[in-house]
């Protein structure tokens, strides 16, 4: 494919490479359009109104909650909007994790995990007693089924996994391992905020029973974030929020609750939000969801190859399934580096990218990062790659 | 480029290379102050031992990048013999050069002059002033 450089504006109006969509991606014009089109045309609440208005962003609205369910095979009561993939990851241990586990039951994660996916599971493993379990990583680090299956047991009643690193860019083979937690009778969660972005996704199909994601990692504006759940679980589940739009009738000793998704939803729900996430999955569909992945990895594949011809580099994902490159230049701390490539107007992170546990696992002080995505191409790359050498060259000439 | 390559040339390189007074003293006349910046990882400790309102040793200890720990070596050298409201007062300076532009270099500073260069590089204030801060927050206790 073609890169979409054109159709955003920030990479029009300024000299950018830009490498850190694993962290937050650009926005394109049709998306800002598309928030610009609700503050200026149907600027009202949802939900409450019952003027014409109101009736034209509540039905905005819920149409973009279908363009969301259609996109990774959902239906519209199973999806449920939050503030990002953190705040739905945490609604799972909140919700389910409080209301189901026991004294004694077993909670698997993994030192790949983003930290909005293993803090809140800590934090209720202490309060009820259970216990977490890590998924032992493989020599590339790698989450692997043999591994799995050995921490996998009859206690085991949550599995809580990534389904791409945001580090090493490793796809977790899911498909094999849902269904092993399932003849245990656990539940799976899933982080796909590195995934939903990048490459095609049915829930159904994976079977998982809870899946997160984030707005600002896929084309969209930030604010917004889904869980999905499985309806029979969804609403099962009390909720985690009380107050406005959530309830249906309210009497002073208590009230009762509307079905899922609303009961999740209280006060007034990030409208602009919504609709922009709608239409950056409506462009991304456009291009194509394998389009995006062979694209990202085939820059991927090219940075590689490159970074391989340069003295003192260490990458520490060279198998990677997508397009995250992981790396170090040798003796030089990443924020050193990064000021280097911030001078060349090339944006990369630095840092233990919200990932510590794994950060520990490789022992190191933290890596540099770059991510690949339909906005890049390859003079991205080749950019990129002279920027590394010369900020090598240049550190090892002073003395690093 | 030539920003970056000017920063480093100067004394920074040298103590990065070669800390001044790194090491911590299991000693409790010295005041103790740990600071981590989370999203990088720097983590610096700062020591000082302050005898009649004077500051007579400053000890440093820490991971980071070059930036972070080589202003840990400048400032436990420049703030040897000061008086604590002297310290404090160059601490002072010292982080209104790194932030703001405009205001008049103290040009007692000295060696950590050497930084003013970090202005250019704001994403890198961090990691030029947690030494300095955690120093000025030993002072205070003490
Ligand atoms: C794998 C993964 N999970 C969760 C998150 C959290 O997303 P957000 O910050 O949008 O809540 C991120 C992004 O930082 C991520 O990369």
């Amino acid at each position: 494919m073609k890169a979409r450089k054109d159709e955003f504006p920030i990479l029009t109006s300024q000299r950018l490479v830009y490498l850190d969509t694993a962290a937050s991606s650009l926005t394109p014009k049709r998306v800002i359009e598309k928030m610009n089109e609700y503050y200026g045309e149907y600027p009202v609440n949802v939900h409450r109104g019952v003027y014409a208005l109101s009736h034209r962003a509540t039905e905005q609205y819920t149409n973009a909650r279908q363009t969301i369910a259609d996109f990774i095979g959902a239906a519209f009561e199973e999806v449920v909007f939050t503030r990002g993939a953190s705040s739905a990851l945490n609604l799972v241990a909140l919700t389910y994790g409080a209301q189901h586990l026991n004294s004694g039951d077993e909670v698997i994660v993994s030192e790949l995990e983003h930290h909005s996916h293993v803090l809140p599971w800590q934090q209720i493993a202490k309060k009820t007693g259970a216990k977490l379990i890590y998924v032992p990583l493989a020599k590339d680090g790698r989450i692997t089924v043999e591994a799995f299956k050995s921490v996998l047991t009859d206690k085991t009643k949550i599995v809580a996994l990534t389904h791409v690193s945001n580090v090493m860019g490793y796809v977790t083979p899911l498909e094999e391992i849902i269904p092993l937690a399932h003849e245990k009778g656990a539940i799976v969660s899933v982080d796909a905020a590195q995934s939903a972005p990048h490459m095609p996704l049915d829930v159904k199909q994976l079977d998982a029973d809870f899946l997160a994601f984030s707005g600002h990692k896929m084309c969209g504006p930030t604010g917004i974030g889904v869980l999905y759940g499985k309806r029979a679980l969804l609403e099962g589940l009390e909720p985690l929020e009380y107050g406005g739009d959530m309830n249906d009738n309210v009497e002073k000793d208590g009230g009762t609750w509307k079905d899922t998704p609303y009961k999740f939803e209280t006060g007034t729900p990030p409208i602009a939000e919504a609709l922009g996430l709608a239409e950056a999955i409506h462009y991304l569909s456009s291009i194509g969801f394998d389009t995006v992945r062979a694209h990202e990895h085939a820059l991927f594949k090219r940075a590689l190859a490159g970074l391989r011809t340069i003295p003192d580099i260490t990458v520490y994902n060279p198998e990677a399934d997508t397009g995250i490159v992981n790396f170090n230049i040798d003796g030089v701390h990443p924020h050193d580096a990064v000021s280097f490539f911030d001078e060349d107007h090339v944006a990369l992170r630095a840092g233990h990218h919200c990932a510590q546990l794994l950060i520990k696992w490789l022992a190191v002080p933290a890596t540099l990062r770059a991510s690949f995505y339909v906005y890049n191409d390859e003079r991205d790359v080749d950019t990129f790659l002279d920027v590394v050498r010369r900020a090598r060259d240049f550190f090892k000439e002073i003395g690093f | 480029m030539h920003q970056l390559e000017n920063l480093y040339r100067q004394i920074i390189m040298d103590h990065y290379k070669h800390p001044r007074n790194k090491g911590l003293k299991d000693d409790p006349t010295y005041q103790t102050r740990r600071i981590k910046n989370p999203s990088c990882g720097d983590d610096v400790t700062i020591q000082s031992k302050v005898v009649n309102g004077i500051v007579k040793d400053v000890r440093h200890d820490g991971s980071g990048c070059s930036i972070c720990c080589s202003s840990a070596s400048v400032l436990s050298q420049r703030m040897k013999d000061e008086t604590v409201d002297d310290a404090l007062a160059l601490v002072d300076d010292y982080l209104t050069m790194i932030i703001n532009k405009d205001k008049k270099l103290n040009e007692a500073l000295d060696d950590a002059l050497a930084y003013q260069g970090v202005r250019d590089f704001p994403a890198r204030v961090k990691c030029a002033t947690i030494a300095w801060k955690a120093f000025a927050d030993t002072l205070k206790k003490g």
